[in-house]
């Protein structure tokens, strides 16, 4: 691996920019009138501001109406079956008005319905994350495990995760369990090869540092390894959980007995129809809640977005 | 007799997809303690490769390099290297930069000598003030200071340095190659380093070490720089026997070692 420890020749690009700092002599300092802030950094005008802030509220909204009016069109011409918007308001709040009612096992508020899909979520992600990470590690830094497991990878990555389930349904013979083995196998692959292609792009000078420092095989990994791949890792992680989000709720469909996706198909069966928008609209909302999350941890995590 | 640093009929083979590529040739080169060696070349001639070899980050196919009369086995702090694009760890600040090789070098001492030892080395080279920033928020040239802070951190017998200065610009340049004088001066270090700025290696180095063209590389003469210390620049550029060597290293670049077609 040292073979490739050459340092390129030729210029580096972002030394350039930053390079009027560095000399520091007062009498050529970056041209900033005095007194002055650098006109990027200006802020703008109250009135402009103000106009930017109402205009990233109202056009959203107009966009909402938009959509409630062409609902509301469409109830009444092409699809009667359709309930009105003011009709599934009005089961919203009745339904969130008491969203942790338990009236026996089969029939839970919708609170617990959300609770019990992110439960499973969150049990298959991160047993994924156990498996994946370190796997992804694994096959970063060895090109045979790389090589045993990349054809087992790019045959199962393009599978549809929901086809998994009644192999998890024949061996676990419980609906929770089978739907964690589900999202464990959603999670699992992108989390694979984002951790393997972040140990891959470690910059050789990274090892080089290490290298001359002696750093011992643990030292290495905590070091450098697992700071330099964290952004990929947390990548890989933020996608899979979006992924997964979207799994759930189908794979809950399939298997019954409690959660947001089970709801759905149950409400369908009943034939309310504005259970469905309300879930629809909660399932978008808790699946940006959870991007939120992932890109915080990002912000927090990732040194190159720091 | 008995160098510092001793190269000795060092060569190299690459293999790459066309075959066997020699690289280096019987590289031959006594360096004394304290004395400061510069390695000048066309782009793709070897340099780097030599100072890899030194390094022990590369292997070479035949000779070896004695340190201290103990021949160089494997990468190690006691050749520490100064990388052309500084590889400071971007996730560290600048003061963790230098305090991970202190830690490793000096685990005998306690907390209090090591972040001194540190701070002492930041102020060596003028970055003591930005301790807490990370390689992000700093210039190009600071970075290249920041690096040099944690090789010398490391107390190496010799200081390696891989075109420390070249993705610079000219003023910063001049900047960080007084710096790099004035610590020579005071510490003593012996210094190998690269470049291909004829200036810097008449500037800094007591010898000038002229590679030829690849494939086979070699030393083709060895120049000694007899400018007595310390050195200011503005007055070397009146004086002819700055200009006298100056053209010499010219010569050899650009007469005796045309740059090669297809350089790198
Ligand atoms: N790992 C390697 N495999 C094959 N060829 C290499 C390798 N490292 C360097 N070389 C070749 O050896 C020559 C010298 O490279 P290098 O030492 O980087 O030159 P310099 O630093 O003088 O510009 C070049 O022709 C380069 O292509
Ligand atoms: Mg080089």
């Amino acid at each position: 691996m040292h073979a490739q420890a050459l340092p390129l020749d030729g210029p580096v690009v972002e030394a350039a920019a930053n390079a009027a700092v560095a000399s520091q002599p007062p009498a050529i300092a970056p041209a900033v009138p005095p007194g002055g802030e650098p006109a990027a950094h200006r802020r703008p005008p109250n009135r402009e501001r103000n106009r930017r802030i109402a205009l990233t509220l109202l056009l959203p909204l107009l966009t909402f109406l938009a959509v409630l009016a062409g609902w509301s069109a469409l109830q009444k011409t092409v699809a009667p079956e359709l309930p009105t918007p003011a009709a599934t308001w009005t089961h919203a709040t009745s339904v969130l008005a008491d969203p942790f009612y338990e009236n026996g096992p089969n029939d839970m508020g919708i609170g617990w319905q959300l609770l019990y899909s992110l439960g499973r979520v969150g049990a298959g992600f991160g047993l994924a994350a156990l498996v994946g990470i370190p796997l992804g590690f694994l096959m970063g830094m060895s090109v045979n495990v790389q090589r045993a497991f990349s054809p087992l990878i790019q045959i199962l990555r393009p599978v549809s995760p929901l086809a998994w389930l009644p192999i998890g349904l024949l061996v676990f013979k419980a609906v929770d369990p089978s739907a964690i083995f589900v999202i464990f196998i959603t999670c699992i692959w992108p989390m694979i090869l984002n951790t393997a292609a972040g140990v891959k792009a470690i910059p050789q000078d990274y090892m080089n540092v290490a290298a001359v420092l002696k750093l011992g095989k643990f030292e290495l990994a905590r070091r450098i390894l697992f700071p330099a791949t964290l952004p990929y890792v947390v990548t890989g992680m933020r996608l899979s959980l979006g992924v997964a989000w979207m799994v759930i709720v189908a794979a809950e469909m399939l298997t019954g007995g409690i959660g947001i996706g089970f709801w759905v198909w149950d409400e369908w069966n009943n034939l309310n129809v504005p259970s469905i928008i309300l879930a629809i609209a909660i399932i978008g909302l808790v699946g940006i809640a959870l991007d939120l999350v992932m890109g915080l941890a990002q912000s927090r995590l990732d040194y190159t977005k720091r | 007799m008995n160098a510092y640093l001793d190269l000795q009929k060092i060569g190299i083979v690459f293999p790459t997809a066309r075959g066997p590529f020699r690289a280096l040739q019987d590289i031959n080169l006594q360096v004394a303690q304290g004395e400061f060696i510069s390695l000048i070349g066309h782009s793709g001639c070897g340099k780097s490769t030599v100072l890899n070899i030194v390094a022990g980050l590369l292997d070479a196919t035949e000779g070896y390099a004695l340190l201290k009369g103990k021949e160089v086995k494997g990468p190690g702090p006691d050749r520490a290297v100064v990388f052309q694009n500084h590889s400071l760890l971007p996730w560290l600040t600048v003061y963790e930069n230098v305090q991970l090789a202190v830690d490793k070098v000096m685990p005998g001492k306690n907390r209090a000598e090591r972040r001194d030892w540190v701070m002492h080395n930041l102020r060596l080279v003028h970055m003591d003030h930005a301790a807490d920033k990370r390689p992000g928020e700093i210039s190009g040239g600071m970075k290249q200071r920041v690096g040099i802070a944690r090789a010398l951190a490391m107390q190496p017998d010799v200081l390696l340095m891989d075109e420390p200065f070249g993705a610079l610009d000219a003023l910063t340049r001049a900047h960080l190659q007084d710096s790099v004088m004035e610590i020579q001066a005071e510490l003593g270090n012996t210094v190998m380093m690269i470049t291909h700025d004829v200036d810097e290696a008449v500037l800094l180095s007591d010898r000038i070490v002229m590679m030829t063209n690849g494939p086979a590389a070699t030393i083709g003469a060895i120049l000694g720089v007899d400018l007595p210390r310390p050195r200011d620049r503005l007055a070397l550029a009146h004086d002819p026997a700055y200009h006298a060597l100056r053209s010499q290293v010219l010569d050899f670049l650009y007469n005796r070692q045309a740059r090669p077609r297809e350089a790198a």
